[in-house]
């Protein structure tokens, strides 16, 4: 109940501090910009010659990869913003206190605000990237051939970088929590690409980089989730024959990871409960 | 030190499994040996002490005296070192504990992007009343802290004295058994400190008891039942205050004096000098004249006497230096 009331009252302070809008607002400008790129990718010529229709969907799936990977990189960093502060600028600014001497159980307060910033970007994340989608198919043609995996997983990488954020929040200062969330997510993108190098050049040592960033952090190993869902076979077929590149993935993730991923939220957003139980008001 | 009053230890077992006659019997404030220390600082030592119901108690101290962390301790927002205490019967801590008691913060933020109306109903929410009770506890705490023209006006907008009068609504909030007021008047103007005074009596005509944390001395002085003084995270002084201020003592303007007269008079009770002023605390009242006698015959010449007893102010000045 409790917890209803603080996710419910999350809400409500970015609907009225108009993060929303700004959002929806940002989010329409960016699609209908990307939407008119797509529609000139129909016209465009190759040596002289017309686009044929494969073609098209090529440069459609190119062009809709480095689009969403724009999107999940805006996703993370909206995800940063809005959980680093989530319990420490509460702390910091004395609200928490007089919420605390109620009978709300810090795990109550944790939750609420987990579940009140998740359920906002989940809407967030769904709209917009529906929205894309079906932007590029009515312009070019090109749907994704796993919409509902790829929505997922891009959603998964912000609740991610959200719960890793929220738990630092727990025991940090609201800025200092934003900062580690961003530089961790950027280092788990770097991870990923040596990775990658590691595998071209069959060097273990580089390619167990890629895997350790991919499971300590799962944000980069959810993007090529996310990217293999997206990209049409072909790409596949390329990503296995040279470079695992952020744009290209050989393969979808193993049950085995998704398992990991759902296992390293719930034991993240644990440590984040444990962690304020402790934690003095 | 050793004015402290020692408190009985608390009874083991647990507190939780009490009738709700005993919880309802149950002083508001109990605590026994409660100790917190941060690292190698000593916030708080070794606090013994017990606040019926419908009490009026002041906690007094200096600034960094250790009040607010008391008060933290109390409501479980800190975690103490050692020690244990009831809030209503409930050990500290707990959620019953909170379930009867309003707080103003000292640092008293609420959420700016609320009308002061949506902050109460957020509050009677956590504060789990009944939904019917809601609408008259919001507007009676309204008209109450005098907020009531206010009320849909968003938090962000107020003055810092009118977010402080929004933090007494909240504290009042839903009939509480016990209001722990932490530096209640440290925005307001002298009308927002009589009206908080007044707040204070008509909570203790009720028999709500009343925590109050101040080093506003006038205020403490004209609200309290009894009072504790707190310096460096230890009681210096408790009781009620007639009891604490009941070293009478006599204002002498006076000169000519010198040590050899000072010594001669300390005979009377403690001697101080300021101004021109000699204070003789302790002394007996019938011997005022004796007093004036003795500092004629030792060559002063006197120009005003003024008896009178201590303020609570100069007690507490009194204590801190002792301490």
């Amino acid at each position: 109940m409790a917890t209803w009331v603080i996710a419910s009252l999350t809400w409500r302070e970015l609907v009225r501090r108009k993060l929303v809008v700004a959002l929806l607002a940002l989010t329409a400008i960016v699609i209908g910009v990307s939407g008119w790129g797509f529609s000139r990718v129909p016209s465009l010529h190759l040596a002289g010659h017309p686009l044929t229709q494969g073609e098209i969907h090529t440069a459609a799936a190119q062009l809709l990869l480095l689009v969403m990977f724009m999107f999940s990189f805006v996703l993370a960093l909206t995800c940063a913003f809005l959980a680093a502060p989530a319990i420490a600028g509460e702390l910091e600014s004395g609200v928490a206190q007089g919420l605390l001497a109620r009978p709300l159980r810090r795990r109550e307060l944790v939750l609420g605000r987990w579940l009140g910033l998740s359920l906002t970007i989940t809407v967030y994340t769904l709209l917009s990237t529906t929205l894309e989608f079906a932007l590029v198919r009515w312009t070019t043609g090109y749907w994704p051939p796993q919409v509902i995996a790829a929505e997922a997983a891009l959603l998964v990488e912000g609740l991610v970088l959200l719960t890793f954020t929220l738990a630092l929040s727990t025991r940090i200062s609201a800025i200092t929590a934003g900062v580690i969330a961003v530089i961790a997510f950027g280092a788990m993108w770097l991870g990923g690409v040596a990775g990658a190098f590691g595998q071209v050049f069959h060097n273990a040592a580089i390619t167990n980089v890629g895997v350790i960033t991919h499971l300590l952090l799962p944000t980069d190993g959810l993007w090529h989730a996310a990217v293999y869902a997206m990209e049409p076979t072909s790409f596949a077929a390329a990503a296995i024959r040279g470079l695992n590149s952020s744009f290209e993935s050989a393969s979808g993730p193993t049950t085995w990871y998704l398992v990991w991923v759902a296992l390293w939220m719930v034991v993240v957003l644990g440590l984040a409960l444990v962690s304020f139980e402790s934690r003095e008001a | 030190m050793a004015e402290a009053a020692t408190e009985p230890s608390l009874a083991a077992g647990n507190p939780a499994g009490a009738s709700p006659a005993e919880l309802s019997a149950s002083p508001a404030i109990h605590v026994s040996q409660l100790t917190k220390r941060y690292g190698k600082t000593v916030a708080v030592t070794d606090l013994s002490m017990s606040v019926p119901r419908g009490e009026v108690f002041g906690f007094l101290g200096p600034n960094g005296a250790g009040k607010t962390t008391v008060v933290k301790l109390l409501l479980g927002l800190a975690k103490p070192t050692s020690g244990e205490g009831l809030l209503l019967g409930s050990p500290l801590g707990s959620l019953d504990a909170r379930r009867s008691v309003g707080y103003l913060p000292e640092l008293f933020r609420y959420q700016g992007w609320l009308s002061a109306r949506e902050v109460l109903v957020l509050h009677c929410r956590l504060a789990q009343l009944e939904r019917s009770s809601w609408p008259g506890a919001i507007s009676g705490a309204l008209t109450t802290v005098g907020l009531a023209e206010r009320a849909d006006d968003r938090v962000a907008g107020f003055s810092k004295g009118m977010q402080q009068r929004l933090g007494l609504g909240v504290a009042l909030l839903g009939d509480p058994q016990l209001v722990l007021l932490d530096e209640p008047t440290s925005a307001l103007d002298p009308v927002g400190r009589h009206d908080v005074r007044e707040i204070v009596r008509g909570l203790r005509e009720k028999g709500v008891a009343v925590f109050l944390n101040s080093h506003l001395l006038s205020e403490v002085e004209q609200v309290c039942d009894r009072v504790a003084v707190v310096d460096h995270g230890r009681v210096i002084a408790a009781g009620r205050l007639e009891e604490l201020l009941a070293r009478p003592q006599v204002r002498v303007r006076c000169t000519g004096l010198g040590s050899e007269a000072h010594q001669q008079l300390s005979a009377f009770g403690v001697i101080t000098e300021d101004e021109g002023w000699l204070t003789v605390s302790g002394i007996d009242p019938s011997r005022v004249p004796d007093l004036v006698s003795a500092i004629v015959g030792a060559g002063g010449r006197v120009y005003a006497v003024d008896p009178g007893q201590q303020t609570l102010e100069e007690r507490f000045l009194q204590l801190i230096e002792a301490a």
